[in-house]
């Protein structure tokens, strides 16, 4: 049985689509990472599978609970991390700790659960006291207090340095070893590469696309940039006529992109070669996953600015 | 469960400076400043001293700054800051942590009282009688459960705690000063005043726990008929537990637990 298995679930508010038939299933020890801009939606579904909201239709089951009916015996096996720090400032940690610990039938011990998360030192310090990383990283404490089976993690590295960002990837790969069932959701792809086995590109409140990284690659990037500086904005006129079907000009430099590049670098060259003409600063490249996902998310947003101008 | 969530709601008192202040320390502060300016003698045209008067006048104000303005704010501060969200995201009860946090702040309000009284008892000459008691501790009780509710209605009614303090100030300290609680008697007032004064809770609190400690009030308090020389403790009750019922049926209906600002 799957730990999440969503089918067609859609919320609006006020009219406007939040989430729109996004149909998803998490296998049991995976990390499932949900992509997208600030605004695709995110938040909104990952607090529907948290109870916090109820859905407008669709079909929802965590753990084989329905959240929006479910209540303690479901809550016993999920830890919530939010997206926003809730710490009471002046409690310390060890009694932050505590206070959530007895919610729970079998907590973690309150010492491993610190040393896990890197916080065995500042038992004693007062909450208010950490920095914005130890702070997250007693929220996720939090969310594992209980031993949760499934955890769910909005945004954990959000606002925070690129040491601590390090530091919270390390954990959350930690407790995928634990064999810890992991919804992420996070804007920064570099995160979700390094963290998830599947992602779900999430825009306007749909998935445009979904798979590992590595397939994501596969479907979506499977061109070859090739690009050299031509310094004004014209191709000579001697350029050959099946190229500049695939050319464009982008100030300054010409990039063509293509499925299969041997050919295409061969006839660029041998053009090139023939006619004296210098190729300056000539580059063969695949697009990085970060290009995949702004062309994946700015292609839904122009397709709908388009469509919503005429 | 309730008790530990009640033990750590009455340590988060404990960690907060300003909440001690005010709910335990000005109510002693304002007895003794007020005792002192008067003079402890008995007040002209009736038969009790300053400090018999303000002694659970006083105490009734520390029980209110608990049950009323401090359950609102920390209530709408925590919610302001996600706790609230996050509690329920857990297998707590969310009747518990409520419940938690009124039993806590009952025993604030238990500890306010005494403070301003046994101060008063042992300094200022404030009587006490025995068989009145019980009925004091059911005002007190009566109150705080009253004052609670009222306070818990203010938190679900404002969506900040910028916004809950506004109002619980502007609703407490004006009824304050009309209600028996900041100025002794020294003229007839005017009736319309006593009329506003009759609706709200606050007069009714203070009245029935103050007469508990008036020599000149015959009986125990367990009396519905309203005289000068009787303690008739039970319509000022009544009075109280309507306003803590219908206010904590709205509070329940309306509370929202998730911050300002999220859908």
């Amino acid at each position: 049985m799957h730990p999440i298995t969503v089918d067609n679930l859609s919320k609006s508010y006020g009219g406007q689509m939040a989430v729109n038939a996004v149909s998803l299933s998490v296998d049991a020890g995976e990390t499932f990472a949900l992509l997208g801009p600030n605004g695709a939606g995110k938040t909104t579904i990952i607090e529907i599978l948290e109870g916090y909201r109820k859905r407008d239709s669709g079909t929802v089951s965590i753990l084989g609970f329905d959240p929006q009916t479910a209540e303690r015996a479901f809550r016993e096996r999920i830890g919530i991390v939010l997206q926003s720090t809730a710490l009471e400032p002046d409690l310390t940690v060890r009694e932050t700790i505590d206070v959530y610990a007895r919610f729970y039938p079998r907590p973690l011990a309150r010492d491993d659960l610190l040393s896990l998360v890197g916080l065995a030192d500042n038992a004693q310090k007062r909450v208010s006291a950490l920095s914005g990383g130890q702070q997250r990283r007693l929220e996720i404490a939090l969310g594992l207090v209980g031993d949760p089976d499934l955890i769910f993690l909005d945004e954990p590295t959000t606002g925070l340095d690129p040491d601590a960002r390090r530091n919270i990837w390390n954990l959350i790969l930690e407790l995928n070893q634990f064999g810890k069932t992991i919804l992420l959701s996070s804007h920064y792809m570099d995160e979700v590469e390094a963290l998830a086995h599947r992602i779900a590109v999430l825009v306007d409140g749909q998935i445009v696309a979904e798979g590992t990284s590595h397939s994501l690659r596969e479907i979506h990037g499977g061109y070859t940039e090739i690009r050299f500086h031509v310094g004004n904005d014209d191709l000579p006129g001697s350029f050959p006529a099946p190229l500049r079907q695939i050319t464009f000009i982008e100030r300054g430099w010409a990039v063509l992109e293509a499925r299969n590049p041997t050919p295409v670098l061969a006839d660029l060259t041998k053009w090139a070669f023939s006619q004296q003409f210098d190729l300056a600063h000539l580059s063969v490249t695949q697009p990085s996953l970060e290009e995949i996902y702004l062309t994946l998310t700015r292609g839904r947003r122009s397709e709908r600015d388009g469509r919503g101008a005429k | 469960m309730l008790f530990w969530q009640t033990l750590y709601q009455l340590r988060l008192f404990s960690r907060r400076p300003a909440a001690l202040f005010f709910v335990i320390i000005m109510p002693l502060i304002m007895f003794v400043v007020f005792t002192v300016l008067f003079g402890n003698e008995l007040i002209p045209g009736t038969e009790v001293t300053t400090a018999q008067f303000y002694a659970p006048a006083l105490a009734v104000f520390g029980a209110v700054q608990a049950c009323y303005t401090y359950l609102a704010v920390s209530t709408a501060t925590a919610r302001d800051q996600g706790v609230l969200k996050r509690i329920r995201g857990t297998p707590l009860a969310p009747i518990t942590y409520i419940l938690a946090r009124i039993l806590a702040v009952t025993a604030i309000a238990i500890a306010a009282v005494l403070v301003v009284m046994v101060v008063g008892i042992l300094f200022f000459g404030v009587a006490v009688f025995p068989e009145k008691l019980p009925m004091a501790a059911i005002s007190l009780f009566t109150g705080c459960f009253s004052f609670a509710a009222l306070g818990m209605l203010v938190c679900a009614l404002s969506r900040s705690s910028e916004t809950t303090q506004a109002v619980v100030s502007a609703t407490l300290l004006p009824l304050a000063f009309i209600s028996d609680v900041f100025i002794r008697p020294f003229r007839e007032i005017p009736q319309w005043v006593t009329t506003l004064s009759d609706i709200f809770p606050l007069k009714h609190f203070s009245t029935s726990f103050s007469h508990a400690f008036r020599a000149d009030k015959a009986g125990s308090g367990f009396n519905w008929i309203i005289g000068d020389e009787i303690y008739a403790a039970l319509p000022n009750l009544a009075v109280m537990a309507a306003w803590g019922i219908a206010a904590a049926a709205i509070a329940a209906y309306t509370f929202k637990w998730d911050p300002k600002g999220e859908i």
